[in-house]
């Protein structure tokens, strides 16, 4: 099990990374919250002065770090000074919904990519491998940006989707199933737009992965001794090229939440997106922090699985973990 | 067989695409900034070649528009007055390539001004928005991966070559970098710099939060190269001829990483144009009255705006080209360098 151990250290100094690094930039940072406040006449200088110091803002980095880090301990994130309200409730909602989204979309995008990046690899240079690769890289030539505005104008062109949100106005009179199936609505367009920005790479390195597998020469031995395709695909080729894939699976994990977070800002979806850039322009400290914060954990968590995924799939490491 | 050589034709495609967009006042009908507050919204013009009465006309030409009547946004064009297009006229100043002023321009029209793509809210001409705007988005592009690219070299070439501790910790930071997803950091890196400067500053700032996101990748690269190049028999050689550190790095070492920072650059330059439009479509980027391609697309998180004018959606399109001329070279560039290891691999053999 020291194997599972060193990775979660891995991601346990990924975090403590990150939140130095976020707080590093914090003091470079000319001007915070109470900057403007200062321009206010009506404010007085004592009052941002003791507001800076019942926050804390007057104290030397490694003091405030090691506050932080302990308030972090007891469950605290800090204060958010535009909502005036603890940070961490309010991150736990948004961090829900983009859970929601990237976890959803996750899932569509893999489960769309293996089966497409499979056949195309196994129809190398026919027509399948032909129409799966010209629509990938016709699609790899449109940015992200580019494409949640144009389902954003779908939606409202068209009417038939939600142009944001993720519930209706009159969600609270609905039975349970009507809310999910009022959510699912709201949520059809924005997983689309993380899918389809995600999916091209992804078929692309299936695609190469069980290819590669494919023309190795144990499947050629294996073929020519007679066993079916479908058996050489399915029993000996998958596995031999899940490898490499769950390795993509833990960076993916990064893209897809990048992917979210922009899809959220253009579509208004309540998730860490929207929450993140308001507090961004409205210099909200402790929420950047937390808000870059949560999006590595969720990092982490989803690396980590890739971990146990690899230990489950490859024997290699199972016998090097357990020596 | 693999064809070498492809990227030659990419890298062509590639420098036409950008002498447009550098010669942008020269294409550009009007100033990007002028206004013409009788047209607001202003759908895209429609040319001509036959008129009312049914002739053909070899010069192509417009109808002037105005608004109708007793509206605020509907326009009608008034065919009594013809609008031809004369190319090479002379128009608002500008300097050619930055340098020269000039006041000639591709096309334009005598009489009236001619929306070739439409025009904003304040009636500005959209065409001239979009290939001025592309000068800034470009450039910060290009810039931001010239400074990632020095970056990644810098810091490759000294965990490879130095290794030891050095190797160590700056490759554990590169993980760091690696691991964390692009647009938080971008944003986080973003949140922590003046919000409100002005636009020269803007650019700048854009440029260095863009350029240090990225250095992580490179530098890994560079320093898998580095590693197997300072190995090599005849740096080995050199280095007991008594060739200095910084001889042999200049000399035998970094010569050996060009490939991969030509493919790198391939891949930043398009990812770092689009995360300047990402940062200036936030707000968070170069402000108005400057077009880049990103805040012109800010517009369109007005609601009335998306609903309304479908031509504001235009500049999003630009990029496309660009992706695809980049895209093209750093897969023509990564194919010349996969045979070139087979040839060197089979030639080895031999």
């Amino acid at each position: 099990m020291s194997y599972f151990l060193r990775r979660l250290m891995h991601g346990t100094f990924l975090l403590i990374g990150v939140s130095i690094l976020t707080f590093l930039f914090t003091t470079l940072a000319p001007g915070n919250y109470f900057d403007e406040m200062r321009l206010n006449p009506q404010i007085s200088p004592e009052t941002v002065a003791a507001l800076r110091a019942q926050y804390q803002l007057d104290r030397p980095l490694p003091m405030r770090y090691g506050r932080w880090v302990k308030a972090l301990l007891h469950g605290d994130m800090g204060f958010s000074f535009a909502y005036n309200s603890p940070v961490a409730p309010l991150l736990w909602v948004r961090a829900r919904n983009t859970l929601l989204l990237t976890v959803m979309a996750t899932l569509m995008a893999w489960g769309l990519a293996l089966p497409l990046g499979i056949w195309s690899a196994t129809t190398l240079g026919r027509l399948p491998d032909r129409a799966i690769s010209g629509a990938t890289a016709a699609l790899l030539v449109i940015p992200d940006l580019v494409l949640a505005i144009a389902m954003l104008i779908l939606a409202v062109r068209s009417g038939w989707f939600p142009t944001g949100g993720m519930a209706s106005a009159a969600v609270e009179g609905l039975s349970p199933v009507q809310k999910l199936r009022d959510l699912a609505w709201h949520m059809e367009l924005p997983v689309l737009a993380v899918v389809l920005s995600a999916l091209p790479t992804l078929v692309r390195h299936v695609r190469a992965a069980v290819a590669e597998v494919l023309d190795a020469p144990f499947l050629r031995a294996a073929a020519s001794h007679g066993i079916p395709r479908r058996t050489l695909l399915y029993r000996y080729a998958l596995r031999a090229a899940a490898n490499p894939l769950i390795s993509l699976f833990g960076f993916s994990v990064g893209t897809l939440l990048s992917g979210s977070l922009l899809v959220e800002v253009v579509m208004s979806w309540p998730g860490l997106g929207p929450l993140l850039l308001e507090a961004i322009l409205a210099r909200d400290l402790f929420v950047v922090i937390g808000g870059v914060l949560c999006s590595t954990v969720f990092l982490v968590t989803g690396n980590f699985f890739a971990d146990v995924l690899i230990y489950w799939a490859d024997p290699r490491i199972r016998s090097q973990a357990d020596a | 067989m693999m064809q070498r050589g492809r990227w030659k034709r990419w890298l062509v495609a590639l420098a036409i695409l950008h002498g447009i967009i550098g010669c942008a006042g020269f294409f550009a009908p009007y100033d990007p900034a002028e206004q013409d507050r009788e047209r607001p919204y202003l759908p895209p013009m429609k040319i001509h070649i036959v008129d009312t009465t049914g002739h053909f006309h070899f010069r192509p030409f417009f109808y002037a528009v105005h608004l109708r009547d007793g509206s605020f946004d509907q326009f009608e064009e008034s065919t009594d007055q013809v609008l031809p297009l004369h190319f090479l006229v002379s128009g608002a100043r500008y300097r050619f390539l930055g340098l020269v002023p000039s006041r000639m321009h591709f096309f334009g029209a005598s009489a009236s001004r001619i929306y070739l793509l439409g025009s904003d809210a304040y009636g500005r001409d959209q065409l001239s928005r979009i290939l001025n705007g592309g000068q800034i988005s470009l450039l910060a592009g290009l810039l931001g991966a010239g400074l990632t690219l020095f970056f990644g070299v810098l810091i490759g070439a000294t965990a490879g070559f130095y290794g030891g501790w050095r190797d160590g910790l700056l490759m554990r930071v590169a993980e760091l970098f690696m691991a964390l997803p692009w647009l938080y950091m971008l944003l986080a890196l973003r949140a922590f710099l003046p919000l409100t400067v002005s636009p020269p500053w803007a650019f700048f700032l854009i440029i260095a939060v863009i350029g240090t996101v990225g250095w992580a990748r490179p530098a890994r690269l560079v320093r898998g190269v580095v590693l197997s190049a300072k190995e090599r028999d005849y740096v080995r050689a050199a280095r007991g001829f008594g060739a200095k550190d910084d001889y042999l790095l200049r000399r035998h070492v970094l010569p050996e990483t060009s490939s991969v920072i030509l493919t790198q650059a391939a891949i930043l330059v398009p990812q770092f144009v689009l995360a300047e439009m990402t940062l200036s479509f936030l707000g968070l980027g170069v402000p108005e009255p400057v077009p880049t391609w990103g805040s012109l697309l800010a517009s369109l998180q007005q609601y009335s705006v998306l609903v309304s004018y479908w031509w504001m959606y235009l500049p999003a399109l630009a990029i496309v080209p660009f992706f695809l001329g980049y895209l093209g070279l750093a897969s023509a560039l990564q194919q010349d360098a996969g045979t070139e290891k087979i040839e060197k691999a089979t030639s080895g053999v031999r």
